[in-house]
């Protein structure tokens, strides 16, 4: 996990002053109780999720957890078995697809290969009897707006990857829909082109104020362009958070190991005082935030990897003994695995500038962190918190 | 190999253009045009439209041949498109298998038997006629076989198939992202049908109309079996001339006129829709 | 993507779809064993082996089908060879030549048998060579040929190149990648081509009524069609379910044989 993608999220950004109040409350989805089955299969099992309009949400979760599903409810391709779909308060329950006020861009974009570019853009429009030269006008404004003046007259094959992906979203701006919904668009393209297409991506949002519902596995994605994320398993939402929340105080196990990489300490609740709790394992005793509910006295301590600091010696508390085995260069850190006498392996982040500095792989060092920055979650078992 | 290969080939080449080439050569080396100026003659009344005007009664019968055969495959295609499209939309991959056992059975059954089958149910004492009188929806007999009725029940019968594997295999191939997204941005079902997959799958719809016109225009069987004493096809026409009549030179005529018809529907539609040669016999 | 309401409606659809298909085979095949002069089956009168009896006693239907085979074998020779031939020259050829080619060889597919039969029998009239079932033969090879170099053509496309080149790479002859890679690719499409070729052959009627030539080389289509135009009897009907289940069957282990094998 790169510290730097976290930290521009520290303060949810201020939902786009352009939208008015109107549009602010046509964009919101509230989902109350909402479940899918297909046959046996549970896909969603009675998930609540308020999305406010005017949001950037991220959905994010492994692949076959259900995020597409709840994607498909809301554009209206699939019906729930139970449960309540509104979109700007208005229960959207009997309305088909081409009846909702969503635009769908899909994983694989689906333009229209046997249409021109500008022919794309303005088909929702075309759909409503809409002129063919204020259609035309109006594809070529949403063309300028994804930055793609004069492509207007090519076919989508003469297209490059990023091109396509801005004529998909100016194809579902077209029709003004009150929310956009993205199917993990950007994972055709390469790593480059997808970290600009997430900064082009948000910034669209911001400009337009159209709520945005966004699928993902990737957490980094969800992490960097999101005002907030939900994290999903197996059909159930764990938890729903603005992006710094998430990463730094996860409700769960899974959302700690899912969301970015973490170090886990097994062990026994010793006490809990003052919001801090001790973790009793073989490897010691430790101290870490508690800031969710714990039950029982097993219980499993996380640490990010660049809170974990190495050193010849050992200070405080908050130390475990290990051997540094591998390091791995990442460009702006690196990653450094370490292995106690149990066997158990620990990562440290470390700045550039620290490698040099690392002890051999000969001697024992001491891994030490901060008892604010780790926390204490129940072992293993994940809360459905919603 | 890279010697018998070629040799192979010239006789391939050189065995098959001579089929047309004799044609040419057939009836102009001793009588000329006379035999096609045939086709001109005996004028008699013909309506088309509305209007009567006097025409040729070969070319009368041409003409008919070629609007029926159309006719036919108008209706195969508004038969058979949703058939192909619900069998894309609505069966498990997993029934395809079964269901396209089933549905070439009568592929496999061969031609004169199709026909034959309708000859049966459409015949003066048939099935047909015995359940609707049983069931009291007519009183007597229907001559189901008058005019043309007979030949467009069957060739419609017949050639369904060829009109409905095309189609399939083009839809197919539509990624079905498309036709959500039209949907999600607001297209109707038809819209969606219009402008999504019928421009998606206008191969399969060109070529399944040149078959199917192809074949109805050159059927021999259909028309001979359930044609009536006044419907004519122009197959049986040359038939005649070249069974009956034996006048092989007028029929080589007419076979090469008849043959520069289909060739020249083909490649009409070809280019009118922008379709090539491969894309229609795959 | 699919409501409830339009899967039932395509179910439905299709269920009519199929009885259309299928109604009138099962209404031919059940004429013959109903106890009536007209090939029906409604009135029923009861069950009856005479017609398929009546059949069996038919001197020129044994003489039709004998030919029939004969000229369908003849075909299956003459076709899959030179099919498969062409298909390897226009696999080897590219651009323009390769577009014509191809459009000369696939012409008999979609012209008229009619057409074919006239010509065939006219080619072969000005080499002197009297009409019959060798001109039958002839007159159906050309477009036969045709399907077949369309399967081959299809399996041919599907054989990977860096596989030919691999075995080449590894010391084999042409001959050799020949024996051992291309004809074990092909083989599902050749097997395929000469069954659909013998069938092709068995019901064609348009080439053959123009060059068989005199009556007694009746084929047994020729012989229903001359049959039904005569004055018909449910003893068609009963050539008709017999033809039909013969046809089913093979189809359907034709197909079970292609499933379990996994053949594409």
């Amino acid at each position: 996990m790169r510290v730097s993608s976290h930290s521009r999220n520290l303060v949810p950004q201020a939902i786009s002053n352009s939208a008015d109040s109107e549009k602010r409350s046509e964009g919101s989805v509230e989902l109350e109780h909402v479940s899918c089955r297909f046959g046996s299969f549970r896909a969603i099992e009675d998930l609540s999720l308020t999305i406010r309009a005017g949001e950037f949400f991220s959905i994010l979760g492994p692949s076959g957890c259900g995020k597409t599903t709840i994607l498909r409810m809301i554009s209206g391709f699939i019906d729930p078995s139970a449960g309540t779909i509104r979109i700007g308060g208005e229960d959207v329950r009997g309305k088909r697809a081409n009846q909702r006020p969503t635009s769908l861009i899909f994983q694989n974009l689906a333009l229209f290969p046997l249409m021109r570019v500008w022919e794309n853009v303005a088909f929702g429009l075309e759909m409503r009897r809409v002129p063919r030269s204020i259609r035309r006008k109006r594809a070529e404004e949403l063309l300028a707006l994804v930055d793609l003046v004069g492509a207007e007259e090519k076919m989508v094959s003469q297209l490059s990857g990023g091109q396509r992906q801005r004529v998909a979203i100016a194809r579902a701006l077209a029709v003004e829909p009150s929310v956009m919904l993205l199917d993990e668009p950007l994972s055709a393209l390469d790593l480059k082109l997808r970290q600009h297409m997430r900064a082009e991506l948000r910034s669209i949002q911001k400009r337009t104020g159209v709520t945005f519902i966004y699928i993902t596995h990737d957490q980094s994605e969800a992490l960097a362009m999101s005002d907030r994320v939900a994290v999903m398993n197996k059909g159930r939402m764990l938890q729903v958070a603005p992006p710094h929340e998430i990463y730094h105080n996860p409700s769960s196990g899974f959302v700690a190991k899912f969301v970015g990489e973490t170090n886990v300490i097994e062990g026994k609740l010793v006490r809990i005082a003052d919001g801090f709790g001790t973790v009793e394992s073989p490897l010691g005793q430790h101290r870490a935030r508690v800031s969710h509910n714990v039950q029982g006295e097993s219980v499993a301590l996380y640490v990010r990897p660049e809170h974990v600091d190495v050193s010849r010696q050992r200070q405080g508390d908050n130390a475990i003994e290990a051997r540094l085995q591998d390091v791995s260069f990442e460009g702006s850190f690196a990653l450094v695995k370490a292995v106690t006498a149990h066997g158990h392996v620990f990562l440290v982040a470390t700045d550039n500038k620290d490698l040099q500095r690392l002890p051999s792989n000969t001697e024992n060092v001491y891994l030490h962190f901060d008892e604010q920055q780790a926390f204490l979650l129940q072992s293993d078992r994940e809360q459905c918190i919603t | 190999m890279l010697i018998i290969l070629p040799n192979i080939a010239l006789i391939e080449s050189s065995f098959r253009p001579y089929l047309p080439l004799n044609e040419i050569d057939g009836p102009r080396d001793s009588y000329t045009l006379a035999n096609y100026q045939r086709f001109l003659s005996t004028p008699v009344g013909f309506d088309i439209f509305g209007m009567s005007i006097d025409v040729p009664i070969h070319l009368r019968i041409f003409i008919t041949t070629v609007l029926y055969s159309i006719l036919v495959t108008a209706i195969i295609l508004i038969i058979g498109y949703p058939a192909a499209y619900y069998m894309t939309k609505t069966i498990s991959p997993s029934n395809m298998a079964l269901f396209f056992i089933v549905l070439t059975v009568p592929m496999w059954v061969s031609e004169i038997l199709r026909s034959f089958a309708w000859f049966t149910i459409l015949s003066f004492k048939g099935p047909l006629n015995a359940l609707l009188i049983e069931m009291g929806v007519i009183d007597s007999e229907i001559r189901w076989i008058r005019g043309y009725n007979g030949i467009v029940i069957g060739l419609v019968y017949t050639y369904m198939l060829f009109m409905v594997f095309p189609l399939y295999s083009s839809m197919q191939s539509l990624d079905k992202n498309q036709i959500e997204a039209a949907q999600d941005l607001g297209a109707s079902w038809w819209r969606t049908h219009w402008r999504v997959i019928v421009p998606h799958c206008k191969p399969g719809i060109v070529s399944g109309c040149v078959m199917v016109f192809m074949l109805s225009a050159g059927s021999l069987l259909v028309p001979s079996l359930l044609g009536s004493p006044n419907s004519l096809w122009f197959t049986q026409t040359i038939q005649q001339l070249m069974l009956e009549a034996l006048d092989w030179n007028t029929g080589a005529a007419y076979s090469l006129l008849f043959l520069l018809l289909c060739t020249f529907v083909v490649a009409g539609m070809m280019w009118a829709f922008k379709v090539k040669l491969s894309n229609i016999t795959n | 993507m699919f409501r409830n309401s339009q899967i039932r409606l395509g179910h439905l659809y299709l269920a009519l779809f199929l009885l259309y298909l299928l109604l009138p085979l099962g209404v031919m095949g059940g004429a013959s064993l109903n106890d009536s002069r007209f090939p029906t089956v409604y009135p029923w009168m009861g069950l009856t082996d005479k017609w398929f009896i009546a059949l069996w006693n038919d001197a020129r239907m044994w003489g039709a089908l004998r030919n029939s085979v004969i000229v369908a074998i003849g075909v299956v020779l003459l076709a899959v060879p030179v099919g498969t031939a062409a298909a390897f020259v226009i696999s080897s050829m590219s651009g323009t030549a390769r577009t014509i080619l191809y459009g000369a060889l696939i012409a008999p597919v979609l012209a008229p048998g009619a057409v074919i039969g006239i010509s065939t029998l006219l080619f072969w009239a000005k080499l002197s060579v009297p009409p019959g079932l060798h001109l039958s033969v002839l007159g159906q090879v050309s477009y036969i040929a045709s399907l077949v170099m369309l399967l081959v053509l299809a399996r041919l496309r599907s054989l990977d190149a860096s596989l030919e080149e691999a075995a080449i790479d590894l010391g084999a002859s042409h001959a050799q990648v020949l024996r051992y890679i291309v004809f074990p690719h092909l083989a599902p499409a050749l097997t395929a081509s000469a069954a659909v070729a013998f069938f092709q052959s068995m019901e064609n009627f348009n080439i053959t009524l123009f060059t068989r030539g005199t009556s007694s080389s009746d084929t047994l289509t020729v012989y229903v069609f001359s049959m039904v135009r005569g004055g018909v009897t449910p003893s068609i009907n009963a050539l008709a379910l017999i033809i039909v289940s013969v046809t089913l069957l093979v189809t359907t282990a034709f197909a079970l044989l292609r499933q379990s094998s996994r053949l594409p």
